[in-house]
């Protein structure tokens, strides 16, 4: 130790302020522990907060009603003086991502949590180094690593933040590019790219798989993709980038398609979002017995402890789904695992949603994963437009499609594609959790006229009983 | 990914087995379950189960090896890609669930008999086995019952659910915990760490309810019964006492010291002190034999840390006294024992004693014992199997002493003879070393001379 450094100690230190972060840390405090949580930033909130999920569902909204306004002339509402204003949209922006900050400040602050904003390393298993304008060690008892993930880059393309961006800087909205070229067609791509394209740049998306937001179930993708295309988005699949130079004020792609055709594209900007890498490789995680895998994902238990006992990881660390509520949920689990609770991350599902137009949403498994695991199954699907309140609102495109092992009726996976899924695929998750049977869904009233009732008017088509659509095999189904 | 599977630690400080024969070889597609391979330690022969299912990469011993703990035993292929992320968080919890089955599976067939009541019948799909079963079956239980199957150390894939679709329902669980006669299984569920955080609390503070067992019947069927309702304190007891006999295994070892001299000793000592208000007992003897003794034998003076795997030898000696009050059993704690004379520990174990009577104990003087004395003598009792004051590693009880006729060079003669109970946790101290950790109070007990030196 230094002279006139200072040493501290702390039962459980927590390294990352992000979703994961602080609800371990709020966690293991309410439940009787002293917490350190360090941030390496100047706010607490992390990704998810600052740069990613709440910015980007602002500017979502926002454009959103752009595109309803459009809409409404059916309706019967004339707008004509329609403008937008990007400074005042990020200052709204700015203004809740503020309010949010100041909110988990405050709720640190009453727990006794001391927030620390700085860079800690390791230096042992119980011992880790701290840099925040005074240097200082801290030994713990416990911790917990939450230091989330950045972006990858494009090898030999520099990241100027203007006109060579990443999602971090494309939520800042400085100026809107008349050319936008999205290089990755995964969920940040065409999200922000939707963002774009409503404030009128004209929007290309490469993407090197054979469908955008790869993985996922391709009918859902589909109708998400001719939304895009009715909004003028142009999608290069099956397409790589070859190399990216600025040419004065514009920038230049050349892209290759897989048959090996080249081309080239001009762009006022070009936002790279090819996916995400964990933050652990300057962690100082070589004096402690943490173990990571070829890609820097940290190994856990159950109980999200490390090969380290004494050090825990949660969130975009441990492997994906990189998404937030995985990491809260695995914070908790942390926490109380720490706190000599017999948690563990069984969690049946971690759901997805992507805020695109049309939103998806989904949960548990797919047809294909469902068969692949061995199941028969059983597939209902209600489509949208049979659906009172998805023409009330004007948002008939769309389906909710639900998938049941055959021998049990037990609900295997949910996929949902249209307005508003994101706010309804809970009710899917709990059912999965529960272990429910396709009657459970069935059977619970959804109020009327809601979309919830999409929900259970495909687990009816899945049974056989669907009243709003007719089915001529439901005729021979035996009375239940 | 590519997956190893390790020999797990099966405890019993067993660091390598042998490996008799492969039940598999490589290339083999095997399910989860499915004996591996057959292996020996040196408790009993047994067989062990694949952590996962899959295809088999690689054997990495052959028969004949000796495996250490901790190896990689076999490798397993890349799993299909197409696996989903989102069934990950299944498999892993149930895995993480399973491994204590697995490790228990290797203790031999005797555990495994008493493992048995648990893996109850198997649920009504798995015997139509001729259809292909969907891959790694999954579990139905909401997450409550997920948790209470954790807090009672169940593992799901052994229950068969009774509710809708086969779900485990809460009712399976504690059905489970009552007809498999499940002290074990109460004893697998809180770590160590849960049970160190409890314990702190003294009587004052309300104790939590102590565990149900099976439904009682109707007493006041034969005859008149009152009831009285338990008291904090006897709460607290209750569940102190059976969490400590369920996780610790007690194992006892019952001794005799002649205190015939340290008995003279005391009386000669005693007149004096009178005039110095103090009273002297044979206990602040003892307790510096003890101290010695635990100086001597350090992992007595010790707690197991399950959590981390280690076991934490306390550089310090404060023993804790079981005082019989009204209320109950409450055990103030006198500190630094090997830094006070016989005197001082006369002095202040008589004001203790008398404080925790009146329930003027802080709470600060209950914690942070190392090792308990408790003292049946003082009531007439002689010998007993005291239950360790969890989670320290032993207690010693001390009896009533007692003249009686003993063997000295061939004649009979009469002396004072006082017992001494130790009972110890048998995971962390052995019969010898329980035996000879006694043997070193007697030796100081039985000769004050070397007390006198030595404490």
């Amino acid at each position: 130790m230094v002279m006139g450094e200072i040493e501290r100690d702390a039962q459980v230190v927590v390294i990352g302020g992000g979703p994961g972060g602080y609800a371990a840390a709020f966690r293991a405090a309410d439940l009787g522990k002293e917490v350190v949580l360090i941030e390496s930033a100047d706010a607490l909130g992390g990704e998810c907060l600052h740069h990613g999920c709440i910015p980007s569902k602002a500017l979502l909204t926002a454009t959103d009603l752009l595109d309803q306004i459009a809409a409404a002339q059916s309706m019967g509402i004339r707008a004509t003086q329609v403008s937008t204003d990007p400074a005042a949209m990020h200052r709204w922006k700015a203004s809740i991502l503020a309010q949010l900050a100041k909110g988990l400040d405050q709720l640190a602050e009453r727990r006794g949590i001391e927030v620390i904003h700085g860079k800690a390393t390791f230096t042992g298993s119980r011992r880790l180094r701290i840099s925040d304008g005074s240097s200082g060690t801290l030994a713990f008892e416990h911790a917990i690593i939450a230091t989330g993930s950045r972006p990858i880059g494009l090898p030999g393309v520099e990241i100027d933040g203007e006109r060579v961006m990443t999602s971090r800087h494309a939520l800042a909205l400085h100026a809107v590019p008349k050319r936008l070229v999205v290089v990755g067609g995964g969920y940040i791509g065409v999200e922000l790219g939707t963002v774009y394209a409503r404030l009128g740049s004209h929007v290309t998306v490469v993407e090197m798989a054979d469908q955008l937001l790869p993985g996922m179930d391709r009918d859902l993708v589909q109708v998400v993709q001719r939304s895009l295309q009715k909004h003028k988005v142009e999608i290069h699949l099956r397409t790589t980038v070859t190399e990216i130079s600025s040419e004065g004020q514009s920038v230049r792609v050349q892209i290759a398609r897989e048959q090996g055709e080249a081309a080239t594209l001009e762009a006022d900007g070009v936002l790279i979002a090819i996916g995400r890498r964990p933050n652990t490789d300057d962690l100082g995680l070589e004096h402690t017995k943490v173990r990571r895998d070829g890609r820097g994902f940290l190994q856990v238990d159950a109980a999200r402890r490390t090969a380290d006992p004494r050090i825990y990881a949660i969130g975009d660390v441990t492997g994906e789904p990189m998404l937030a509520h995985k990491a809260t949920r695995e914070g908790k689990v942390a926490a109380e695992a720490i706190a000599g609770q017999p948690a563990a991350f069984d969690n049946v599902t971690v759901p997805a949603v992507v805020f695109t137009e049309p939103e998806i949403a989904f949960c548990g498994m797919s047809e294909e994963q469902a068969r692949a695991a061995g199941y028969e199954i059983k597939v209902g699907k209600f489509p949208f437009r049979a659906l009172g309140r998805a023409l009330t609102l004007n948002a008939i495109e769309g389906f909710v499609k639900v998938i049941a092992d055959a021998e049990r009726d037990v609900i295997l996976g949910v996929r949902m594609v249209g307005a508003g899924v994101s706010d309804l695929i809970g009710e899917a998750v709990l059912a999965l959790e529960m272990g429910a049977q396709l009657e459970d869904l069935a059977v619970s009233i959804h109020p009327h006229p809601t979309l919830s009732e999409a929900l259970g008017e495909a687990a009816e088509v899945a049974l056989g009983q669907a009243i709003h659509l007719y089915l001529p095999h439901q005729q021979r189904a035996s009375a239940r | 990914m590519a997956r190893d599977f390790k020999l797990p630690d099966i405890g019993e400080g067993i660091s390598e087995v042998e490996l008799l024969q492969w039940y598999v070889q490589e290339g083999d597609v095997v399910r989860e379950d499915q004996n591996l391979a057959e292996i020996e330690t040196d408790k009993a022969v047994a067989d062990l189960p694949s952590p996962y299912a899959g295809r088999i990469s690689r054997l990495h011993f052959k028969a004949g090896d000796r495996i250490p703990v901790g190896a990689v035993l076999v490798s397993f292929a890349e799993a299909d890609e197409e696996m989903p992320q989102t069934r990950a968080p299944t498999v892993e919890g149930r895995t993480a669930v399973s491994e204590r089955q697995r490790a228990e599976a290797l203790r031999g067939p005797q555990a495994r008999e008493e493992e048995a009541p648990q893996a109850v019948a198997e649920s009504p799909e798995r015997a139509r086995a001729e259809k292909p079963k969907p891959q790694a079956e999954r579990v139905l239980a909401t997450p409550a019952t997920r948790r209470r199957a954790r807090e009672l150390g169940i593992d799901l894939t052994a229950v068969e659910g009774t509710g809708p679709g086969g779900r485990i329902t809460p009712e399976d669980l504690e059905r489970l915990v009552r007809d498999g006669g499940r002290a074990a299984a109460a004893a697998e569920a809180p770590p160590a760490e849960a049970a160190m955080a409890a314990e702190q609390a003294p009587p004052p503070t309300p104790a939590q309810p102590i565990p149900e067992r099976a439904p009682l019947p109707d007493f006041s069927k034969w005859g008149a019964v009152e009831r009285v309702a338990l008291s904090a304190t006897r709460r607290q007891i209750a569940r102190r006492m059976a969490q400590s006999l369920y996780t610790a295994p007690h194992a006892a070892a019952l001794e005799e010291a002649d205190v015939t001299e340290l008995e003279a000793f005391r009386q000669q000592m005693r007149q004096r002190l009178k005039e110095r208000n103090v009273r002297l007992t044979l206990l602040p003897f003892v307790m510096k034999a003890v101290v010695a003794a635990l100086k001597a034998c350090p992992h007595v003076n010790a707690s197991l840390d399950e959590a981390h795997q280690e076991l934490v030898l306390k550089r310090y000696y404060h023993l804790g006294i079981a005082v019989d009050t009204e209320r109950g059993l409450i055990v103030p704690v006198v500190r630094d024992v090997d830094r006070k004379s016989i005197v001082e520990l006369a002095t202040e174990l008589e004001d203790l004693v008398q404080r925790t009577r009146d329930g003027k104990v802080t709470l600060d003087e209950l914690r942070g014992g190392t090792f308990t004395l408790t003292n049946a003598g003082a009531v007439g009792g002689h010998a007993f199997i005291p239950i360790i004051n969890y989670p320290e590693a032993a207690i010693l009880g001390i009896g009533r002493t007692q003249q009686k006729p003993v063997v000295r060079e061939g004649r009979v003669v009469v002396r004072t003879i006082l017992p001494l109970s130790l009972s110890f946790d048998h995971r962390i101290i052995d019969g010898a070393d329980a035996v000879r950790f006694v043997m070193v109070i007697i030796r100081l007990l039985e000769d004050p001379s070397q007390l006198l030196l030595e404490a």
